[in-house]
């Protein structure tokens, strides 16, 4: 549990950062209809760095295993097509030096990545480079070194670079997302809480599955994480130190709190806290322990979360005797409903822009994922479905990720808990790949920024 | 109005209310309007005292069989002083998880405050909500769902 977050000890020279100009680009506003064709050279590797990463890591070729992960994220993306390496014509050491334009032209590749790996004192040195093939010239490249066993990180900071120079955007791939690992019959599932790469790759486990948990949630700098657990069958909401392995309740509640979710600065935990009936929004300082309550009403007001700049709060409430979402400001005041389209809504996430709203609707039966503006206007509806809900969003405010659930007979048979993700433009939905069944995921923020 | 009239309109009545109940009881077996009405998944706290209430899609009322129910525990409770029980409230699959918390919440103290209404002290009442975690039945249809919106009270001693 120690080694979960990893220390990436990163020395970036930036070689040639945003000088050069470039004929490429991609339409983000449109998703992935034309996905940008480009080539993912292997990284060369020399023999005896082979052989030392080989002992160290048990990979055949670190160099293509890197390639790989970048390749892997850049389809994902949905707003490139990577093309198949058996049709490049060129070496990977030749190309990393000096690509033959051509070539790569020839095989319709509009933008070209090489790069290099090196053992340095038993550390991963990576260099690698960006080709605008068309124009003919390096538009980026960029070197830096990491311990050996950060090496799918290296390849999600490569294609976070890329991503950023190609679209303008930062990216979304050196994160992680938290979640709910489910297992076991419906009636008595087994939940425990779960850590992986934004691929899928990487996967901890956090709980032993002894009690129910839900709804984890990162902090900023995603070394907490705070949660539901019914540990004793006491539902409270617990923060979790992610390298520690250290919980604790967060607050002393007569009752159940949940829903909780952290404020921008990370100093507070914004909750939910029902009693005799009565659900009420309250904020808990971590550091003097305070307890304030944010709403009062005789709704059940819950699932708050915060603007990016911290003065303003969504949050769901049937006050007007379905749910619904609104706005508040962070002191409590201004309440304002925002929701008035048909059907009920619920989980409003604030967007990392701060521009809009990530909801669940719940409409003539089916479950929608959908976006609207923070005053309620502008609502776009991105999937529909038999069961989904909680989106959460990638840090660059580009992707949400949700979970489904299939339809069952009355044996639970039929059943799954899915993670998906969809790009804000409604394109490029995606089952996210997960080892178990699973719920309630959250995002972290980029890990090196 | 003539007599004629009347009885038309009585039998346009009764023939409508026929044709209602037998399409109630064809469609929905087990229910009244979503509110489940079966013995399936019910125990029994002592003999002819059922261990829980059903609650129609959304609501935390209770209903006439609901508050019978309750009044059979109370009386019950009352005849057992030294038992404390605790009432787990629960909602079916369709809708959000933490909604849902809130929803069996605020459930299960609706059965609370009546229960305390026929005397029992809320100190040996405790309540606790599973939302949506903790069906009875997998199924993803009506009956199953009307089964899963509920508060059962369990012996806590």
């Amino acid at each position: 549990m120690k080694k979960i977050i990893f220390f990436i000890y990163v020395s970036l020279f930036i070689l040639n950062w945003g000088k050069a100009w470039s004929l490429i680009e991609v339409d983000i506003t449109r998703g992935n209809l034309n996905p940008l064709p480009l080539a993912v050279s292997p990284l060369s590797v020399d023999q005896n760095s082979k052989e030392k990463f080989k002992d160290l890591l048990k990979l055949d070729d670190i160099g293509a295993e890197i390639s790989k992960v970048v390749e892997n994220n850049l389809r994902q993306s949905g707003l490139f097509n990577p093309l198949d390496p058996k049709a490049f014509l060129q070496k990977p050491d030749i190309a990393h030096v000096k690509p033959r334009f051509e070539d790569w032209a020839l095989i319709k590749a509009q933008a070209l990545i090489t790069g290099e790996v090196k053992i340095v004192d038993k550390k991963l040195r990576v260099e690698f480079r960006l080709w605008d093939i068309l124009a003919g010239k390096e538009i980026m490249a960029l070197a830096f070194t990491t311990v050996s066993e950060n090496w799918r990180r290296v390849g999600h900071i490569i294609t976070d670079k890329v991503y950023q120079r190609l679209t303008g955007e930062k990216g979304y791939f050196d994160t992680r997302i938290i979640y709910v690992a489910e297992e076991g019959l419906k009636t008595s599932r087994i939940k425990k809480l779960a850590i992986m790469d934004q691929d899928g790759f990487n996967t901890k486990y956090l709980t032993l599955g002894n009690e129910l948990v839900l709804t984890p949630r990162f902090n900023p700098t995603n070394q907490m994480v705070t949660y539901l657990s019914y540990f004793k069958n006491l539902p409270r909401v617990y923060l979790l130190d992610i390298e520690t392995g250290i919980q604790e309740v967060v607050g002393d509640f007569p009752g159940m709190t949940f829903a909780p979710r952290f404020s921008p600065d990370g100093k507070k935990i914004i909750m939910s806290f029902a009693k005799d009936g009565n659900s009420d929004i309250y904020t808990m300082d971590l550091e003097s322990r305070e307890v304030e309550k944010i709403t009062n009403h005789p709704s059940i007001d819950t699932s708050p979360s915060y603007s990016p700049d911290g003065k303003y709060i969504c949050f769901n409430s049937d006050r007007s005797g379905y749910q619904q979402i609104y706005v508040m400001r962070s002191d409590g005041s201004k309440v304002k409903r925002i929701s008035f389209g048909n059907g009920l809504y619920g989980t409003p996430v604030w967007s990392p822009r701060g521009d809009l709203i990530a909801f669940t609707k719940l409409h003539k039966g089916k479950f929608y994922i959908g976006v609207m503006r923070t005053d309620g206007t502008g609502e776009r509806l991105l999937t529909e479905n038999y069961y989904q809900e909680a989106p959460s969003w990638s840090p660059n405010g580009r992707v949400l990720i949700f979970y489904r659930e299939t339809k069952s007979d009355s044996a639970g048979k039929g059943f799954t808990a899915k993670l998906w993700s969809i790009d804000l433009t409604g394109y490029n939905e995606r089952m996210v790949k997960t080892e178990t069944d699973a719920s309630d995921p959250s995002w972290s923020s980029l890990l090196t920024d | 109005m003539s007599l004629d009239k009347i009885l038309r309109n009585t039998l346009l009545v009764i023939s409508a209310s026929i044709l209602l109940s037998a399409c109630a009881v064809k469609t929905t077996g087990k229910m009244q309007g979503d509110v489940y009405t079966g013995k399936d998944t019910v125990e029994y706290l002592a003999s002819g005292v059922p261990d829980r209430v059903f609650f129609a899609t959304n609501e935390t009322v209770l209903t006439t069989a609901s508050r019978e129910t309750l009044r059979k525990q109370a009386s019950w409770l009352r005849k057992n002083s030294k038992i404390n029980v605790v009432l787990e409230g629960h909602a079916d699959e369709r809708g959000t998880r933490e909604y849902n918390l809130a929803l069996g919440e605020r459930r299960a103290n609706s059965a609370k405050d009546y229960l305390m209404t026929y005397g029992i002290s809320g100190n040996r009442i405790s309540v606790i909500s599973y939302g949506k975690e903790r069906p009875v039945d997998s199924g993803s249809n009506p009956l199953a769902w009307s089964k899963n919106r509920r508060s059962v009270t369990v012996k806590a001693n």
